[in-house]
């Protein structure tokens, strides 16, 4: 089982936090923070595998994480679940955000987040992954993004309102989590020439 | 506002829509919380509104607010408003906000129920899969309940999309409703073979998580398991797959037999390093299940190991972290394998990863030996040097610790390096762990005697360099040290070489920052030094009197101290130093009396003794103890108590003579002294001298240590270490030279590297263990959550479903049942249920007509006017009756799994059941007399009378030899089997001994031995329980200690479940009811429940006890195997030729049969034989044919007809159940080709 998916960025900022039981919103709010904590300490080139899972339910959890440009992907599991299958799940997750977001960056998940929030409910559902296929689940998400147009037009704004944000983002903000293209100085994004070698489940 | 209207758009009436409040957050950086507020009261003003297109936006706000930490709970109501929009886009929205802030605390959330059930049954299939995922997060007991049905509808949806999603939910619907989960089971279990992969995995996902918490419940459905994985090419699913079988196999050891094939071949296969990991960690549990006896598994071991090197040397930190884990598993049970690659662990110590680091440490902990563990801790205490950051060397001081003192310091050869380490790991500057070094201190001063000379040395010169450990203030940990070595000292200060320099030490002013609770210790310890350097001064006045003027002066700085307990202590010893210098003064010979102030021994006591002492017989606890006193009590009590040291001798006996009574009363009375005596807490022996009355201590040898040993760097240590250990094997080499010289026989000199049991110990050190009371309470498992969700889904699924389980479908939502896009509602969760009927109709009828059948036999037999009492006629139909159940569905299943399990083994069985008809039966009307075996307790009873005859016999198990002691024995089973023969058969050659006990397991101390033959069937077997099965052991003492505490466990497995006392777990063993002194046997009944019995079983056992000798006292433990063959279930019941003629007749028997050849007995030597070790009955015999009769316990009928000709006995056999029947047969045949 899941039993969180976080997702901070470099400063603990949330962007999205979706928790499969109940904690009231200071305790999410502790448990986010006390993940950022243990997270943002570790090397770049050390293990994504954290045993830190004292805050969700007890010693059998583990904190799995991905760290893309500006931001943290966490996922908070338990032993049922295969530590290198998780650590593709994210994978699958940020390449599937890519594909929505076309490039996406830490601004689309700041402005978007129920749009993240979507596409995740078609991966992982009550704690457990529901679907793996990245093709899959872009259709999904698709086709609910078009009955949502057809059916409100004008609410539904496409996914790339990102030029009526630029004047308020930073550049850091619109690094692409998938590129080599941008590289921030501080922080080695995790390439697909990497990545490559980082892919365990095929 | 004002540009709200001028725009006029009803799309532009939001104030701000959720990218407008990012912004402005974002914007408004330094008054957040205030700008966050305006919003959240314009939100409350756009919920008001009647536009659900504002609220849903409005909602959407709320939403992000939720996950900024903001509670918005209140607007729950507004949330289900815009759930229940007939728009997609408004719905989504509503069931997102739902999902991230409603629980089950959530009140409005029934007002949900209809709504939810319509969006389920929405045309739309993406109103369907919102509501499922809105629900996945939200669903509550009530709404599970309400909507189980409806879910259960949508898995047989014909979309992929909504079935998946379905099946994936029900996971939490089981959660929430437990009694949903038998009716739904089936069609789960369908959905594994879904054409669609992602329902498929969603199923195969549903059925791990459910399997992972109560696997016992889900090993029928191995096979099934077994297909998809050889089947699948999905990893996400085979690593669900391998994961679960990780889960099974420990249930059930033949699984994993099963496994090891299909993993390796993935293993070498596959190139997904996640599958490849999850194979290795499911291979490493079969490994583990199988642990005892499979030689043939080293090569398995050895895969394992090298592939989880190659993920360790992997330049990948992810997966040199999961080696370094799976590698930890397989270092429990087989550490040799794992031992080999000491260098690539010690390797990854220096890994700049700490995850890595600390995994690397962990599986040290259990790499070491009494030879490498010098020189593991050498290197770790090089590292703690290097280590910065206090968190890592924190933890790394933990596992030295850890890694000496595991399992009783069984690795620790030398008890002085020990303390140096120790001592060494007090330079640690803002550790945390000071306390853990002092406790060890403690623990090792007290529990290793030899070593306290030593310990006494270092630790003095610790507190005279007390200064610089306290350097950093109070907030150091490390000063925790001082009050070890302050006790240490003072405790044990006969050993110090100038008491009087340490008494000065521990009165410095410096002292006074430590803190109280040292000091505490510091003043009381300074208080026994004090008397110890009386002692030491007697007959020299002048220096005496000087120490009591030290003490005075000194002392005050402690009265003044702020810590109560420091000043109390410090004004009450200061007061007894005055006093002592009065008399001083008066040239009286106080150091006596002074030493008696701290006279007696410590003594460890195991951490959980006091609660594990036995409440005894007839002390209820809760019961009122203090009526009010009518005598005075007890004076005498009380000195006994507090002075037990001055007769250790009376209080031993009386450990032994005191009856539990007495003891009840004497404990009842002195809690009525204690309340009523305020000041008990003093008044109760201290525990000090509690300690004094146990047994042990005098067995402590002691040894002289030199205590001239200064203190130095653990390195001598080493060194001098490794110079005693040559020393003593050049000693051992040389006196096997000579032994081998003297022998003359040149075999290998061992020249290889010192082994284990070389290393003799430094100090011929002996801990004392623990003490325990006696009759210690087995231990309680406090580490099972009562509260554990997953409990409530403990439920037998292979169960037919009873009416009542069936879902309840909501028959007045008919329409919308009928817009139900799946085309197949309700309907079809009922339409299996008449099916079922049916089938069960049927069989009940033909069992009605089998019972018929056997009562109309009966009736028949009790014409023949024997003497049959009714209960056993009683107990036929009830048999019957549980045949009918029990062949309904979990047997037939349990059994579907046995043989799915077997069918490696048993091929050959298959290929003898060659149909064959039994020919008719010459009868001869004339019904033989036949007598029912003795019963099987009373021979039972009669052995435990003659314990020594029965050793014999075990003897003549092993050797075969004692013949002539069992005249008795070999007579009575002549006659036994003259009875079940016929009688004319007298004057032929006697029949060779027979025995029916088999040896179960034995080891250097004990030897199990089983009686195969005693099963008593349990007549009032209710009909879920089957049958029982009783099994005796003999528990046999071979060694010349007393064996106690024995725990006898077996792991259940489906099938057969050993009857534990109510309220145990299905893990806990059954104590054994008696001790064994040396050379004494016993015999222990164990009661098997047994489900189905027509294959044989084999449970794996273990007994745990303690060997305890003079000195010692040793946890020892002894693996075996139970046998249940298909012939213990077998009761030798007499039958009548004409009843047996008319069973042959039914019809509804089925057939088998055997040929043995090459059978050189006499033909009734094999038909005795088949009597005595198969529990059959002779029916007839005539010349070289015979027929014979058994039954088993429940109730089927074993036909056999046995001919002989040309060393040749061919057996047509027939029986009601077919599997059983083969079954007997082989085992027939593996009795005569033993011989």
């Amino acid at each position: 089982m899941i039993k969180a998916i976080l997702i901070f960025n470099n400063h603990g900022k949330p962007r999205l936090s979706k928790f499969y039981e109940h904690y009231s919103e200071d305790t999410e709010q502790q448990i986010i923070r006390e993940t950022f904590h243990l997270v943002s300490k570790r090397d770049e080139n050390v293990c994504n595998f954290l045993e830190g899972g004292i805050l969700i339910g007890g010693s059998d959890n583990k904190l799995i994480y991905r760290h893309y440009a500006t931001l943290y992907f966490v996922f908070c599991v338990d032993s049922s679940e295969s530590e290198l299958g998780i650590l593709d799940l994210i994978q699958v997750f940020v390449e599937t955000l890519d594909k929505c977001f076309e490039n996406v960056c830490e601004l689309d998940l700041i402005f978007h987040v129920d749009k993240v929030h979507n596409i995740l409910g078609e991966m992982v559902m009550g704690g457990m992954v529901l679907e793996t296929n990245m093709n899959e689940i872009i259709t999904q998400v698709d086709s609910q993004n078009k009955m949502e147009k057809s059916e409100y037009p004008v609410t539904a704004q496409g996914f790339i309102p990102r030029a009526s944000c630029s004047k308020l983002a930073g550049l850091m903000l619109k690094e692409p989590l998938l590129s080599v293209s941008y590289v921030w100085p501080s922080v080695i994004p995790v390439t697909f020439e990497q990545l490559s070698s980082h892919i365990y489940i095929n | 506002m004002a540009l709200k209207i001028v725009k006029g758009s009803i799309d532009r009436m939001f104030d701000k829509n959720l990218q407008d409040l990012v912004r402005g957050i974002r914007n408004h950086k330094e008054d957040e919380a205030k700008y966050i507020s305006t919003c959240i009261d314009e939100i409350k003003s756009e919920l008001k509104q009647d536009n659900i297109a504002v609220k849903a936006n409005a909602v959407c706000k709320l939403t992000y607010l939720q996950m900024l930490g903001y509670d918005v709970s209140w607007a729950a109501f507004n949330i289900v408003e815009v759930m229940s929009s007939s728009k997609f886009t408004f719905k989504r929205i509503g069931y997102l906000a739902a999902s991230q802030c409603f629980h089950e605390g959530t009140d409005v959330i029934m007002l949900t129920t209809n709504q939810i059930r319509k969006d389920l049954s929405s045309p739309n299939q993406y109103d369907t899969g919102v509501a499922l995922t809105g629900l996945s997060c939200f669903v509550t007991p009530d709404l599970a309940r309400d909507l189980a049905n409806d879910i259960m509808t949508l898995m047989s949806h014909t979309k992929p999309y909504i079935r998946k999603k379905a099946v994936l939910i029900m996971y939490k619907v089981f959660l929430k409703y437990p009694e949903s989960l038998r009716p739904a089971f089936p069609r789960l279990k369908e959905k594994l073979e879904d054409p669609d992969p992602g329902v498929q995995s969603a199923a195969v996902n549903v059925i791990c998580e459910l399997a992972r918490r109560n696997p016992k419940n889900y090993l029928s459905l191995a096979p099934l398991f077994f297909k998809l994985m050889t089947s699948s090419t999905n990893n996400w699913v085979l690593i669900k797959i391998i994961k679960l079988f990780g889960a099974l196999t420990p249930l059930e050891p033949r699984l994993g037999k099963k496994l090891i094939e299909p993993l390796t071949n993935l293993i070498h296969s596959t190139s997904a390093m996640s599958l490849l990991y999850e194979c290795v960690n499911t291979v490493i549990a079969v490994l583990i299940s199988l642990s005892s006896g499979m030689p043939n598994h080293s090569a398995s071991i050895q895969l394992c190991v090298q592939k989880l090197r190659i993920l360790i040397e992997d330049s990948d930190q992810n997966l040199k972290y999961l080696g370094l884990l799976a590698m930890s598993k397989i270092l429990k049970t087989h550490p040799k394998s794992v031992q080999s690659h000491k260098d690539l662990i010690l390797q990854c110590l220096d890994d700049k990863d700490e995850s890595i680091r600390l995994r690397a440490l962990d599986l040290l902990y259990g790499m070491v030996s009494k030879k490498n563990l010098m020189e593991i801790v050498k290197k770790l205490m090089l590292h703690v040097d290097k280590a910065e950051g206090t968190t890592y060397r924190d933890e790394l001081l933990t596992k030295i610790i850890d890694i000496c003192s595991q399992s009783n310091y069984q690795y620790i050869t030398n008890f002085e390096w020990y303390i140096s380490i120790l001592v060494e790991l007090t330079r640690l500057e803002g550790t945390r762990h000071g306390h853990l070094i002092a406790s060890q201190m403690l623990d090792v001063a007290i529990r290793v005697k030899a070593i306290r000379g030593f310990a006494v040395a270092q630790m003095a010169t610790l507190l005279d360099n007390a200064h610089l450990l306290t350097g950093n203030t109070q907030r150091n940990g490390i000063c925790e040290v001082l009050y070890a070595a302050a006790w240490i000292c003072g405790e044990f200060s006969e050993h110090l070489e100038d008491p009087k320099q340490t008494l000065e030490a521990m009165l410095r002013p410096k002292v006074a920052t430590l803190p109280g609770h040292i000091q505490a210790v510091y003043v009381q310890n300074a208080a026994k030094l004090f008397a110890t350097v009386l002692r030491n001064q007697e007959g020299a006045p002048e220096a005496a009197q000087e120490t009591s003027q030290l003490m005075i002066e000194r002392l005050p700085l402690f009265v003044q101290s702020a810590n109560l307990e420091v000043q109390e202590r410090a004004s009450c010893i200061l007061q007894l130093v005055k006093y002592i210098q009065k008399l001083q003064q008066k040239d009286v010979e106080v150091a006596e009396e002074v030493t008696a102030l701290f006279a007696g021994e410590l003594n460890p006591v195991a951490p959980k003794a006091q609660k594990k002492v036995p409440i005894p017989d007839g002390l209820d606890l809760d019961a009122w103890i203090n009526e009010p006193p009518s005598e005075s009590e007890s004076e005498d009590e009380k000195p006994k108590a507090v002075f037990a040291r001055e007769e250790p001798k009376h209080t031993r006996t009386r450990h032994t003579e005191v009856d539990e009574k007495e003891l009840a009363k004497r404990r009842e009375a002195r809690k009525q002294e204690q309340a009523n005596n305020p000041f008990y807490i003093k008044a109760s022996p201290s525990s000090q001298k509690v300690y004094q009355d146990a047994p042990g201590v005098e067995h402590i040898p002691v040894v002289q240590i030199d205590l001239s040993v200064p203190l130095k760097v653990p390195d001598q240590y080493v060194k001098m270490e490794e110079e005693r250990r040559q020393k003593d094997n050049d000693k051992k080499k040389k006196e096997k030279k000579r032994k081998r010289d003297k022998r003359g026989r040149g075999k290998h000199a061992d020249s290889g590297p010192e082994s284990e049991e070389d290393i003799t110990p430094a100090q011929q050190v002996d801990i004392m263990t623990e003490e325990m009371p006696e009759n210690a309470l087995p231990s309680d498992d406090d580490d099972k959550d009562p509260n554990d969700p997953h409990k409530a889904l403990d439920i037998d699924l292979d169960k037919p479903l009873a009416d009542s389980e069936q879902l309840v479908a909501r028959t007045h939502r008919s329409a919308e049942v009928l817009k139900s896009p799946g085309g197949d509602g309700d309907g079809e969760t009922i339409t299996p249920e008449p099916k079922k009927k049916t089938r069960k109709d049927k069989k009940e009828k033909k069992k009605v007509k089998d019972k018929e059948r056997t009562r109309s036999a009966e009736d028949k037999k009790n014409k023949k006017k024997h003497k049959h009492d009714p209960e056993e006629e009683e107990a036929k139909i009830e048999e019957a009756i549980t045949l009918v159940n029990a062949e309904e569905a979990q047997p037939a299943a349990a059994a579907d799994l046995d043989f799915w399990l077997t069918t490696d083994a048993a091929p050959s069985s298959a290929q003898e059941a060659v149909a064959a008809t039994i020919p008719e039966v010459p009868i001869e009307a004339e019904p033989s007399e036949v007598k029912e075996a003795e019963p099987e307790e009373m021979k039972s009873k009669h052995k435990k009378k003659k314990p020594k005859k029965e050793k014999e016999e075990m003897e003549r198990e092993k050797k075969k030899k004692k013949k002539r002691h069992h005249h008795h024995r070999s007579d009575r089973e002549e006659t036994e089997s003259v009875q079940n023969g016929t009688m004319e058969e007298e004057e032929e050659e006697p029949l060779p001994p027979m025995s029916n006990y088999c040896l179960l397991a034995e080891n250097d101390y004990i030897k199990m031995i089983k009686q195969e033959k005693d099963k008593v069937y349990d007549i009032q077997g209710n009909l879920q329980d089957g049958s029982q099965v009783v099994v005796s052991i003999i528990f046999q003492n071979k060694s010349s200690s007393v064996l106690k505490s024995m725990e006898f466990n077996v792991l259940d497995s489906l099938n057969s479940k050993l009857e534990r006392p109510e309220g145990a777990t299905p893990h806990d063993a059954l104590t054994v009811p008696f001790q064994l002194p040396p050379d004494v046997s016993n015999e222990a009944r164990f009661v098997f429940a047994v489900q189905s019995i027509v294959m044989p079983q084999k449970l794996k056992g273990t007994l745990t006890f303690i060997v305890k000798s003079d000195d010692s006292a040793t946890h020892e433990k002894l693996d075996f195997k139970l046998h249940f063959t298909c012939t213990s279930y077998l009761i030798t019941t007499p039958c009548y030729s004409d009843a047996y003629a008319k069973l042959l007749e039914s019809g509804d028997l089925k057939s088998s049969s055997l040929k043995l050849e090459g059978v050189t007995m006499p033909f009734h030597h094999s038909l005795a034989r088949i009597c005595f070790h198969h529990h059959f009955s002779v029916v007839e015999r005539v010349d070289s044919c015979a027929s014979m009769y058994s039954r088993s316990i429940q109730g089927h009928h074993v036909c056999l007809l046995v001919k002989t000709a040309d060393e040749t006995v061919s057996i047509d056999a027939k029986c009601d159940e077919l599997m059983l029947l083969e079954n007997v047969l082989d085992e027939i045949k593996q009795t005569f080709s033993q011989s």
